[in-house]
């Protein structure tokens, strides 16, 4: 018996056998999950756009069907150039920006920035938040560099392009507790009411290491993390780098003059 | 159950506690454990592929080429951890993608490794299947135990429900940020095997 285990033939078959089985286990798991897998992340990111639109309260976890009827219902999503912000003819829904700037086709290097940001895609997505046929709010997909990871989130500005309402981080791999209270409801809710541009249009919002002050008399500032110097001096140049002339600014100033014109 | 059975089932929770005792796992412990959710997800998906690859490995084992051997017990247990992620993706997406890569470390978690290679190889079956579910419970009942007071005192909450209000929320109590931290795992796990060998002093190695 043992002779013949150690055989060489018998050694390469039985490898082989091993290896044809264990990658049908493998493949057969991930080709049947993978439906559910995308669906999931999916709604994730839905889930977080409507969280960021006001549409659910904060730390209220909506069902697969909430999440859908209420995506559907309010969010209209438009897919716009970046470097003209002209609306282009894109199905929003099978629209992936992350794909879209990984695809040397559909993007560009980035210039060199703080925000950490290496690809910019030539399209980026806009989700309009409608009421009664008017744009309320505008939510914009935002990335870049922290502490040790890349934090993906959303940035809500009010339907003046100057507001903002609300900011959120679907992904990252921030420290827990420190870094990691980028997702703190309290934090969060600091961003709200906050201008990200001055009148004359140009970037203003910034995260500080000290306190901010009220809305109404501080505007452009946000309080920073404490203990998370790192994450929040990454926040502060990943939104600062999605507002400016590489990321939605074009969009939003064309966004402007198309809304005074309109007056 | 047979008294010996018995035994390869619950020897490893504290006679034999694979962290307290082998100090093995330590790295998944320290990286998972600052929330309860993620360490009994966690403490799952190691029970499913300690269990399973123990099995698998104890039913080939007389067919097994023994100079492949390594590699197949590493194949069995791959398999297993990739299915064991992709089970999650799919039907706890949240908690995995807290759980990042460590779910797919598990392949490196020298509880499985060591499992399959120190007793499966050599037991039938039925004992191997226990002892890797004993094996299992005894990493679990560590992970939860650090990851109770890892969240309790390091965020105040457990199971992300506010037990201690901080004071960042208006409450009385100051997080410890030490206790999020990887150290803060460290510590604890050793003030754990200090506990366990004062109470069972036949653990503590000779000098």
């Amino acid at each position: 018996m043992s002779q013949k285990r150690n055989a060489t033939v018998y050694t390469i078959g039985f490898t082989a056998a091993v290896c044809i089985v264990c990658s049908l286990v493998v493949s057969t798991t991930a080709v049947t999950l993978k439906p559910r897998q995308a669906q999931n992340a999916l709604l994730d990111r839905q889930k977080n756009i409507i969280q960021v639109a006001g549409l659910i309260e904060p730390g209220e976890d909506p069902g697969r069907d909430d999440v859908q009827r209420l995506f559907d219902q309010f969010i209209d999503p438009v897919v716009v150039e970046l470097a003209t912000g002209a609306e282009v003819d894109v199905d929003p829904l099978t629209f992936d920006q992350a794909e879209a700037a990984r695809d040397p086709a559909r993007s560009r290097a980035a210039p060199p920035n703080a925000a950490g940001v290496t690809r910019v895609p030539l399209h980026g997505i806009v989700y309009r938040v409608m009421k009664d046929g008017a744009v309320e709010k505008m939510i914009l997909p935002i990335e870049g560099k922290g502490l040790w990871s890349t934090l993906y989130g959303f940035l809500a500005l009010d339907a003046d392009a100057r507001t903002i309402r609300g900011i959120t981080f679907y992904q990252h791999g921030e420290t827990p507790g420190l870094g990691g209270e980028v997702d703190n409801p309290a934090w969060k809710a600091r961003w709200a009411n906050r201008k990200a541009f001055d009148e004359q249009g140009e970037i203003r919002i910034e995260v500080l290491k000290k306190a901010a002050g009220p809305p109404e008399e501080d505007p452009y500032h946000v309080d920073g993390l404490s203990s998370a110097t790192l994450t929040s001096r990454g926040v502060n140049h990943l939104v600062r780098f999605w507002l400016g002339e590489d990321g939605f600014k074009p969009y939003l100033e064309r966004y402007n003059a198309s809304r005074s014109q309109a007056q | 159950m047979t008294r010996k059975r018995r035994s390869i089932l619950l020897d490893p929770l504290f006679n034999n506690n694979p962290i307290a005792l082998q100090v093995l796992g330590i790295c998944s412990a320290l990286a998972v454990t600052t929330k309860m959710e993620t360490a009994l997800v966690m403490a799952a998906a190691l029970t499913g592929v300690v269990s399973l690859s123990n099995l698998v490995v104890s039913l080939l084992r007389n067919h097994v080429p023994t100079n492949v051997r390594i590699i197949f017990q590493l194949a069995v247990i791959a398999s297993l951890v990739i299915v064991a992620d992709q089970i999650l993706k799919a039907y706890l997406y949240d908690i995995s993608k807290q759980l990042t890569v460590f779910v797919g470390l598990i392949i490196t978690n020298c509880i499985v490794m060591g499992r399959a290679e120190g007793f499966a190889m050599q037991n039938g079956p039925v004992d191997s299947l226990l002892d890797g579910i004993g094996n299992a419970l005894g990493y679990d009942l560590v992970l939860v135990a650090t990851a109770f007071f890892r969240e309790l005192l390091g965020s105040g909450k457990l199971f992300g429900v506010t037990v201690f209000t901080n004071v960042t929320d208006g409450g009385w109590y100051y997080p410890n940020g030490l206790m999020i931290l990887s150290p803060g795992a460290f510590f604890f796990i050793g003030l754990m095997i200090w506990a366990l060998r004062t109470w069972k002093s036949g653990q503590v190695e000779a000098e």
